[in-house]
């Protein structure tokens, strides 16, 4: 079927550039430079690691997951086996502590077979990242041990049907009663929502308007069989659409003081800092989602003849995929110095901003001209590339619109420029 | 005996690459071109790792011969749970010149300085097809060989090996130390887990040159040329079954 030799032919012929042994070899030799866009060893194997896994298991069962909308478990289950999830968890608590580079490496590799699968994966980091950067002892124990010891998935509980961008303007309320907490509001566009076995709660504990943001918001984790929890439907998307999404309603929720992260009024700091390590990721994920367009699109072009040659000989197609080349390349640039940055215990705010808008926005672009190139054919179902049109839209929205991303860059640079 | 398992892998181009012959013709491009572990080399690798942890043996120790990019085949063999690793280094021409005699002979000197007890192999490599290492190896050492093994079981200090023969499956026992080739259905290959990756750093891989076991690896065989194959040449379409046979007569065919 023509669907499985496309399939087949663009994962099979992997049109990556590999380093070639001289230059490695060369490269090996070369610390004196200082800059290295060089791989460790122990990086490489990763990433081949990652590459296999989403070849072989991810890439074909995408379809029919993203057909039906169902959660996909036995993938999700695979990966966390072979160690590929909650990498960022430290040592101590049982995790590899990986570094947020080596995990975004991994995370392009798995966009590649499928951003769905990936965003559900990727949403248990977004959920522990509070935790890692701000639980106690026990906190972080308990609720990051447990993601080791079975595929447990989590979720960041912060979004609501009224308060998107504007996170300072969230109503979930939480009025401290004794020693608990109780929590009423509504959230909305929850991944994993259907599916955590704790969130990380965003909510308001201080009523008065005057209350500085800094102050006003408390972080929680929440175990997600809490009573008055009530979980909504699953939300039918565009694209990623084997990832579970939902709205989540708090009724008089409970939470023992224990599980307040820092202390109360300390929650917006903690949500914001969680981006920091969260949005390189997010950028690695568009760039596979990209990379993934690319190869099949030249694969197609290769092989598609009109007009007596391959569609790739004539320029106005070999210049489509010139300049989705061009965006691939300094997508992954960007991605990589922003999780290098931060890995070197640097604020990476700007340049993970950077990343994180560029990738989203190319990975629209490249997914629409892969469309083009395929033709009519792009635009029909037996082919992968319309569901990578639709996958791609949202990382122009989630982890921070593109139009936030453009306010972090503006405020960061001109914070530069000050005199 | 030493429970020991001695396993040979080789790094070959990868089977989904696609290959170009050199345009003098003396052999295949292989610079910047992806490599990786023979698929029959990952099957000998899963089956002793599978022996390990049924405890049917103590060590599995993994060999390669070649440059230094070899390690890298090495390292993903101890990922996937080898304890330790040679590596037998063999460079420029003579790499180049490198064949099953010459494997055979290195890794016949290892099993006897290993005390192995079973050397597992491939059966054969997919960039030359040979099938001759594992049968040459076992015939250097005098052991019994169990190749295309579809299916092996151990009975005290036999094997029982099924082979995957064209008439079908034949079934041997065999004394040990034997040498064993890996045919396909033989088991599914595991990923290495990533914490595995990690752990496989601090295992060890020994450095050595073909000289240290005794072993000459002069060949005895020159590469004269190299050809793709040739290109599929257009068929003719026929109107009648009469023309079919008329053109089949004329070509000799029939």
């Amino acid at each position: 079927m023509l669907l499985n030799k496309f399939l087949k032919a663009s994962v099979r012929s992997g049109i990556r550039l590999q380093t070639s042994a001289a230059a490695s070899a060369a490269a090996s030799n070369n610390t004196s430079l200082g800059f290295s866009f060089e791989l460790s060893e122990q990086q490489k194997e990763f990433q081949q690691l990652a590459r296999k896994f989403a070849r072989e298991e991810i890439v074909p069962a995408a379809a029919e997951y993203d057909r039906s909308g169902e959660y996909p478990v036995p993938i999700i289950k695979k990966a966390w086996d072979l160690g590929l999830i909650n990498g960022h968890i430290p040592q101590e608590y049982g995790g590899m502590g990986l570094t947020i580079f080596d995990n975004c490496l991994i995370t392009e590799e798995l966009a590649y077979g499928c951003t769905g699968i990936q965003t559900a994966i990727e949403a248990n980091s977004l959920g522990q990242m509070p935790v890692i950067i701000a639980g106690n002892e026990a906190q972080k124990s308990k609720y990051l041990g447990r993601m080791m010891e079975e595929p447990l998935m989590c979720a960041y509980c912060v979004t609501e049907p009224g308060a998107g961008s504007d996170v300072a303007s969230l109503k979930t309320r939480a009025v401290k009663v004794g020693d608990e907490y109780v929590v009423n509001g509504q959230k909305m566009w929850i991944t994993n929502g259907g599916k955590a076995n704790w969130y990380f709660l965003l909510a308001r504990s201080n009523p008065d308007p005057k209350c500085p943001t800094s102050k006003a918001f408390t972080g929680f984790i929440v175990e997600a069989d809490t009573p008055g929890i009530i979980v909504g439907r699953k939300e039918i998307n565009m694209g990623q659409r084997c990832s579970d999404t939902r709205g989540i309603t708090f009724e008089d929720v409970r939470i023992p003081k224990e599980n307040v992260l820092i202390g109360e009024g300390s929650g917006f700091k903690i949500a914001m800092g969680a981006f920091d390590n969260t949005r390189p990721p997010v950028a690695a994920g568009a760039t596979g989602l990209a990379q993934r367009a690319l190869d099949e699109a030249t694969n197609y072009a290769m092989e598609r003849k009109t007009f007596g040659k391959v569609i790739a000989e004539h320029q106005a197609v070999s210049f489509i995929l010139a300049e989705m080349a061009m965006k691939v390349e300094l997508a992954r640039m960007a991605y990589q110095r922003s999780a290098w940055e931060v890995d070197q215990g640097r604020r990476n705010t700007y340049y993970a901003s950077i990343a994180k808008a560029f990738a989203g926005d190319i990975a629209n672009q490249v997914a629409s001209d892969a469309v083009q190139v395929f033709g009519g054919n792009g635009f029909n179902s037996e082919y992968p590339v319309e569901k990578l049109m639709r996958d791609a839209k949202i990382y122009q929205i989630y982890e921070g619109t593109a139009q936030i991303q453009r306010m972090i860059i503006a405020r960061e640079l001109l914070g530069k420029y000050k005199k | 005996m030493s429970g020991r398992v001695l396993v040979g892998v080789k790094r070959v181009i990868d089977y989904a690459v696609k290959i170009r012959v050199k345009p003098d013709n003396s052999c295949v491009v292989t610079d910047g071109v992806k490599h990786s572990m023979n698929p029959f080399c990952e099957i000998a690798v899963e089956e002793a790792v599978k022996m390990k942890e049924k405890k049917l043996i103590k060590e599995v120790v993994v060999v390669s011969c070649g440059p230094q990019q070899a390690m890298e085949t090495i390292r993903t063999a101890l990922a996937m749970g080898a304890d330790r690793g040679i590596h037998v280094e063999v460079t420029g021409k003579d790499y180049e010149n490198l064949g099953p005699l010459q494997v055979s002979k290195i890794m016949a000197a290892l099993a006897k300085k290993e005390d192995a007890l079973l050397v597992i192999l491939g059966k054969q490599a997919i960039d030359d097809d040979c099938n001759q290492t594992g049968q040459m190896t076992a015939a250097l050492l005098d052991w019994p060989q169990g190749t295309f093994a579809s299916e092996l079981s151990m009975e005290g200090d036999k094997i029982k090996v099924v082979r995957e023969i064209d008439g079908g499956l034949e079934t041997i026992k065999i004394n040990t130390p034997a040498v064993i080739t890996a045919d396909l259905r033989l088991n599914t290959p595991r990923y290495a887990t990533l914490p595995n990756i990690m752990k496989a750093k601090k295992k060890k891989i020994a450095n050595m040159k073909p000289a240290d076991l005794g072993v000459d690896i002069t060949s005895r065989l020159e590469v004269l040329r190299v050809d793709e194959p040739a290109q599929r040449e257009a068929g003719v379409k026929v109107e009648t079954v009469d023309d079919l046979i008329a053109r089949l007569k004329e070509a000799g065919r029939i």
